[in-house]
């Protein structure tokens, strides 16, 4: 068996989900929608091969909404996916991964401890890091550092 | 059958439901009413002190009190950070503070004081005070480093206490980042003054301006 290569995998995602990759060396950069994320991460793993959970997170683009990502890899054919989804603006619902990963389980509590992402169908979605009783979301860019947390204000 | 409705049960007081740390101070400060131990001591040394030429016993006493206490401080071994590293050179054969009566003593119910050497979360600081409750009285807090004296680098991170002074009273503040052994032993030796001083349980000396 010949190893996927990056142009392969490029062209068999072009082919399929209609959407353009950015390529550098043999990493991929693929806008994925919204409505087929989950699709999308089991192509990733059932036919290019990325069985490898690498990372999720997400990022505050302000006005322009969240967008989040997830890396999945390809450690034999060295391949690396990162697909990432923009979300509406004002919005903050992401179906969930962790049906396909169990990786993705405290990454994407984690995304929602700090950004506020809803992952849709995740099992026990709590905040990981901080407490329980926290308010806000740290890493969103409207949080304001200094919010006074109770009791040492 | 009549229905009674449920008493009400009042619970627990819980740190988070306090406004402040002040809040939760005050609860903790009110003295549990029928004490009577401390009362009579406290009546005792009164009488002492009052009679004629009583007071030579009472402050000759006090004095060798705080003169047994300077030198016999036992820190609570408690590290936080990086600021922990230095501590443990400090009580290490190098610099050995044991020569000034220290022992680094792995039980807060044994232990005069605490160094709190590193940066303090928001997360953490609730056992933090737990260990400071857990010491007995009287009981001083030294605050090793910028991030245990006011945050420091973590100053307007959403997670760090903004100085271990809005938890616990601090005695002595320490600069640095980390402060190196030295100026830890200094600061402990500005503690040895300080208790030297200390006049009865509870009071501290008041802060003086720098000349």
């Amino acid at each position: 068996m010949t190893a996927l290569t990056p142009a392969a995998a490029s062209s068999q995602i072009q082919e399929r989900f209609g959407v353009n990759p950015a390529a550098e060396d043999a990493e991929l950069s693929v806008p994925v929608p919204l409505a087929r994320w989950t699709e999308f991460a089991q192509f990733a793993r059932d036919t290019l091969g990325c069985r490898y959970f690498n990372w999720l997170t997400a990022v505050d683009w302000k006005e322009q909404g969240l967008e989040v990502l997830a890396r999945l890899d390809n450690l034999d054919a060295r391949l690396a996916v990162t697909m990432r989804v923009r979300l509406e603006p004002g919005t903050s619902r992401c179906p969930t991964l962790t049906g396909l990963f169990r990786g993705a389980d405290w990454m994407e509590r984690e995304c929602y401890d700090m950004f506020g992402v809803v992952f849709e169908g995740h099992p026990d979605l709590r905040r990981i890091l901080l407490d329980q009783d926290w308010e806000g979301h740290p890493l969103r860019k409207d949080y304001a550092v200094d919010t006074p947390q109770a009791p040492y204000r | 059958m009549e229905v009674k409705p449920p008493i009400p049960q009042i619970p627990p007081p819980v740190w988070s439901d306090f406004k402040d740390l002040q809040e939760w101070e005050k609860y903790h400060q009110e003295r549990p009413t029928g004490d009577k131990a401390s009362e009579a001591l406290t009546s005792i040394a009164d009488a002492i002190h009052h009679m004629p030429g009583g007071w030579i016993v009472t402050t000759s006493t006090d004095k060798i009190f705080n003169w047994a206490r300077k030198s016999s401080i036992w820190p609570v071994t408690f590290g936080l950070a990086c600021c922990a590293i230095e501590m443990m050179a400090t009580f290490a054969s190098r610099f050995d503070v044991e020569r000034f009566g220290m022992v680094p003593w792995a039980s807060p119910r044994h232990s005069d004081l605490m160094i709190v050497s590193g940066t303090v979360t928001i997360k953490m600081a609730p056992m933090l005070k737990r260990i400071y409750d857990q010491m007995p009285d009287p009981k001083w807090v030294v605050s090793m480093g910028s991030c245990a004296n006011s945050g420091g680098p973590f100053r307007h991170g959403y997670h760090v206490v903004k100085g271990v002074d809005r938890v616990v009273p601090v005695d002595v503040y320490v600069p640095g980042c980390p402060p190196t052994p030295d100026s830890l032993m200094y600061g402990l030796l500005t503690l040895q003054e300080q208790v030297a001083h200390f006049l009865e349980t509870g009071t501290r000396p008041t802060p003086t301006q720098p000349a």
